[in-house]
């Protein structure tokens, strides 16, 4: 009698009430400003006057096929994509260069190089906005995506090679001897058995610069005017003015925008919360 | 034969690969020269062009002035510590609240008997994965009394909305209102982190607390937070260090200005408006100035994060 009640009371002090209510509540607050941002870019222009929180009563995918039909919003996207891909594609590449080389080279160089890139986590590249103003003049690279690769390159870099000299300096070096063994040059070493084995790293390392790359406003904000250049964050701020009284377009802008990094979360969510806190744990 | 003598070298080092440090360099350059010409130098630079005036070309060496027109000019010290005293107050509620809120989640979100953890989680950390300009405008949107007054009034809350102008238009509350919609959204990095850090403590030693009577309060207490300072001070200084640099938020929900009457402007605003497009009505931007603004930021941030990381950081 007495276990079976004491079993009882655990069983419903497993099931942790107040904390679930608090995680619901939470959970709520959390995607309630979501919710409101998709249900409203299938409403029709009006609706949104008379039923700004609820269910369309009405379904339409009218802003989408609007959205699609101008290629702007194609210019937009590619612009963005090509920022992400690129300035990510040589993060990893020249990244895992100098993490393999920074995991190898022992001695009092390569750990002040090392220590000079790490640094570099705790500073925010802001600070350094005036000088690359001028710098991208100098180049001429302002007002083309070509300014916003190499500062987004450089920003990557420090937790790109914190986080790879790190995962490559816990291998195990006997795979490395089997290669020499072979012959193998220290380039073949490292494409051959060095990056199959650093995916899960650069898997992190990409996720940790994907968002901020693709969320970023600043830089475009500041070097790029020039219409056929922008990038989708950067055209957003230009909607309030272009269509200040079709909301549910505005919404359908900002959905659209949102849309790639979120589904890219759900589907690897692991991944994600690994990348976006990593740099601060380490590994 | 050159691969072969190559590799007769390598061995003749200590362990086959390590040695050769020459070799190395061309590794580490094409890494070293992005980080040095687009990172390193500009930020360093930026403090030597703190003690110039103009714009390239017509650049002059002007010492400490404009560090002293900074803190000391009526106008521009005005604004400038307008907006310090803004970013503290900005910095606290992240510090105080998303942090509580990040600690009590994890806290939460590691009890191994409690189900759906894994959605949770999930949930939690979709504001993260957003443009703080897209949530900034969102918030904006639902904040207008215009909209969401009627709303609002159908289930009884309108009384939150005490001015015609709203949250954001008033200035004794636009400040917290943009500072809680950044702990809304960022609140999910905490979470994770904390709860990285609860996983890894010691089962063990949990158990033993709980063997010699220990409450749960007093298990989290006097175990699991002493056991997770450094993750702790670790997030302390991710949240000094984004809250100097925050700049989207202001710009999405109100103007670059820091509307109203600048009860709203931080440092990323200031620094954007004197450094970067020049400050209303002459629209000249003022490199010194904004490189004086940044350098002084760095310096702080400096002295901010360094006996942290010693303090918290020290003991491993």
């Amino acid at each position: 009698m007495a276990k079976e009640k004491k079993t009882r009371s655990l069983k419903i002090m497993n099931m942790h009430i107040p904390y679930h209510i608090i995680m619901i509540l939470w959970s709520f607050i959390a995607m309630f400003p979501m919710w409101f941002l998709f249900v409203n870019t299938f409403k029709v222009k009006k609706e949104i006057y008379t039923n700004f929180f609820g269910l369309p009563s009405k379904w339409t995918l009218q802003n989408y096929q609007s959205l699609m039909a101008s290629s702007d919003f194609f210019v937009y996207f590619r612009n963005s994509f090509l920022v992400v891909v690129i300035s990510l594609f040589m993060i990893l590449f020249v990244g895992s260069l100098a993490a393999f080389a920074l995991a190898h080279w022992r001695s009092k160089t390569s750990r002040v190089i090392y220590f000079f890139f790490v640094i570099g986590m705790m500073l925010p590249i802001k600070i350094a906005t005036i000088r690359l103003i001028q710098i991208m003049k100098t180049l001429g690279t302002l007002n083309s995506l070509f300014s916003l690769y190499p500062v987004y390159i450089a920003m990557g870099l420090p937790t790109a090679v914190f986080i790879l000299t790190e995962f490559i300096h816990g291998l195990p070096g006997e795979l490395y001897e089997a290669g020499y063994m072979d012959g193998a040059g220290r380039f073949r070493i490292y494409y051959q058995i060095v990056i199959p084995l650093i995916r899960p790293a650069l898997a992190t390392v990409a996720i940790y610069n994907l968002v901020p790359i693709w969320n970023d406003l600043w830089f475009p904000l500041i070097f790029i005017t020039k219409e056929s250049q922008k990038t989708v964050l950067l055209a957003v701020t230009r909607l309030q003015g272009q269509y200040s009284t079709d909301w549910p377009k505005v919404l359908t802008i900002l959905a659209m925008s949102a849309l790639p990094v979120i589904t890219l979360y759900l589907l690897m969510s692991k991944q994600f919360v690994k990348g976006l806190t990593a740099g601060a744990v380490k590994g | 034969m050159m691969a072969k003598s190559k590799t007769a070298q390598a061995f003749q080092g200590s362990k086959s690969i390590k040695p050769g440090g020459v070799y190395w360099v061309r590794y580490i350059l094409p890494a070293l020269a992005f980080y040095v010409v687009f990172m390193a130098y500009p930020m360093l630079d930026s403090v030597r062009l703190s003690l110039y005036e103009g714009t390239a070309g017509v650049r002059q060496y002007v010492g400490f002035a404009n560090y002293v027109r900074l803190f000391t000019d009526e106008v521009v010290s005005k604004r400038f510590w307008n907006a310090f005293g803004n970013n503290w107050i900005f910095f606290a509620y992240h510090m105080i609240l998303q942090n509580a809120l990040g600690i009590t989640f994890a806290a939460i979100l590691t009890n191994r008997t409690m189900k759906g953890r894994q959605f949770y989680q999930t949930l939690i950390f979709i504001p993260c994965t957003v443009a703080v300009l897209v949530t900034g405008y969102l918030f904006k949107m639902m904040m207008n009394p215009l909209w969401s007054k009627a709303p609002l009034a159908k289930i009884g809350l309108d009384f939150m909305i005490h001015s015609p102008q709203g949250w954001l238009g008033d200035p004794g509350t636009a400040l917290s209102a943009v500072s809680l919609v950044s702990v809304w959204q960022w609140v999910g990095i905490p979470t994770m982190m904390f709860v990285a850090a609860f996983q890894g403590i010691d089962d063990d030693l949990i158990e033993a607390a709980s063997i010699e009577g220990a409450t749960p309060w007093q298990q989290f207490t006097r175990i699991r937070i002493p056991l997770i300072v450094p993750v702790i001070g670790m997030v302390a200084i991710m949240t000094f260090v984004s809250n100097f640099n925050a700049f989207d938020v202001v710009f999405a929900m109100e103007t670059l200005d820091g509307a109203p009457n600048y009860s709203t402007d931080l440092i990323g605003t200031l620094f954007y408006r004197y450094g970067v497009a020049g400050q209303h009505p002459v629209g000249i931007p003022e490199p010194g100035v904004g490189s004086a603004i940044s350098t002084s930021i760095f310096c702080m941030l400096l002295c901010g994060v360094i006996p942290v990381l010693v303090k918290t950081q020290g003991k491993e």
